[in-house]
């Protein structure tokens, strides 16, 4: 693996312990990456519907966009999180979540992502994030 | 989202079971520490498996914000329950402002207060903090969708 990006995310993958609590992976393709979080007991929020805890979708996307900032950013130390919105538009089933963020604007300083999360279809979005995350310093 | 506490319930009952009800609250070892009418606090243990960067062993936001989002909630439940209705919650939307890393081995308290409680939705502010609650270590607002007990399928 001779990709800077993409050794930078197997090893936020491997080394990050709530990334391994959360079950969550990532594929990329150039730049461009795809969180995937399969389901499992433990996100469970509701146990009537079942539904994964919005907590959980909050976390999924945030993660997403940190990877992404560490995937287009592989030389510094990981962004931290200045602030998310976070909405919810419909219930998180019990079955995978994928998401990818948008780097809406790399500032020297502060990032500004956009991070949609999905199930079935991409179109019928199940939560979405905004956020500013500041960045690290160079390694 | 929380599932209707049915009549007989008690604030108390209802701020322990949704401490450890749902599998999710229950991995993060959420336990109560007090409730209210409109008024709830929770808190978590530091547990090395929740660690968000492992250079310096600070607690991953998406925590945080799960006990925000938690704690949150259970604010809205319970100022619901003392005002006699019984239907389920659900978060709209949340903001969350990280003012600074959480003490890596402290323990970790969410208070949320429910301040605007209306037919449809329900407005939260809510704070995380370690040591000190002057000094947190993030603060919330949140809006929850009240949902009509008629339209919960059985």
């Amino acid at each position: 693996m001779s990709d800077p990006r993409a050794e930078r995310l197997a090893a936020l993958i491997d080394s990050v312990p709530y990334i391994r609590f959360l079950g969550m992976r990532a594929d990329l393709a150039g730049d461009e990456m795809t969180a995937i979080l399969p389901f499992a007991e433990h996100l469970v929020g509701n146990t009537l519907m079942p539904a994964l805890h919005g907590g959980v979708l909050g976390a999924f996307l945030e993660m997403t966009a940190i990877c992404q900032l560490g995937v287009r950013e592989p030389q510094r130390r990981l962004p931290r999180t200045i602030d998310v919105t976070i909405e919810y538009l419909r219930p998180g089933r019990a079955r995978t979540t994928f998401a990818r963020a948008e780097v809406v604007k790399l500032g020297r300083r502060v990032a500004n992502v956009h991070v949609e999360a999905w199930q079935e279809a991409r179109a019928s979005p199940v939560a979405a994030l905004r956020g500013h995350f500041m960045l690290g310093p160079a390694t | 989202m929380a599932e209707p506490p049915e009549q007989s319930l008690t604030l108390a009952e209802l701020g322990a079971r949704m401490a450890q009800s749902t599998p999710q609250s229950a991995a993060l070892g959420f336990r109560l520490v007090s409730v209210e009418p409109g008024l709830a606090t929770m808190a978590m243990d530091y547990k090395p498996e929740l660690v968000g960067d492992p250079e310096t062993g600070v607690v991953a936001g998406g925590v945080v914000t799960t006990l925000l989002d938690h704690v949150c909630g259970l604010a809205v439940s319970s100022r619901l329950l003392s005002e006699g209705q019984f239907t389920r919650v659900a978060t709209l939307d949340l903001r969350i402002d990280y003012m600074r890393a959480a003490e890596p081995g402290k323990a970790i308290l969410g208070r949320a207060h429910c301040y605007k409680l209306g037919h449809a939705i329900a407005f939260v502010r809510a704070a995380a903090f370690d040591v000190d609650e002057e000094d947190p270590v993030a603060t919330a607002q949140a809006a929850f969708s009240i949902i009509p007990t008629e339209a919960i399928a059985p």
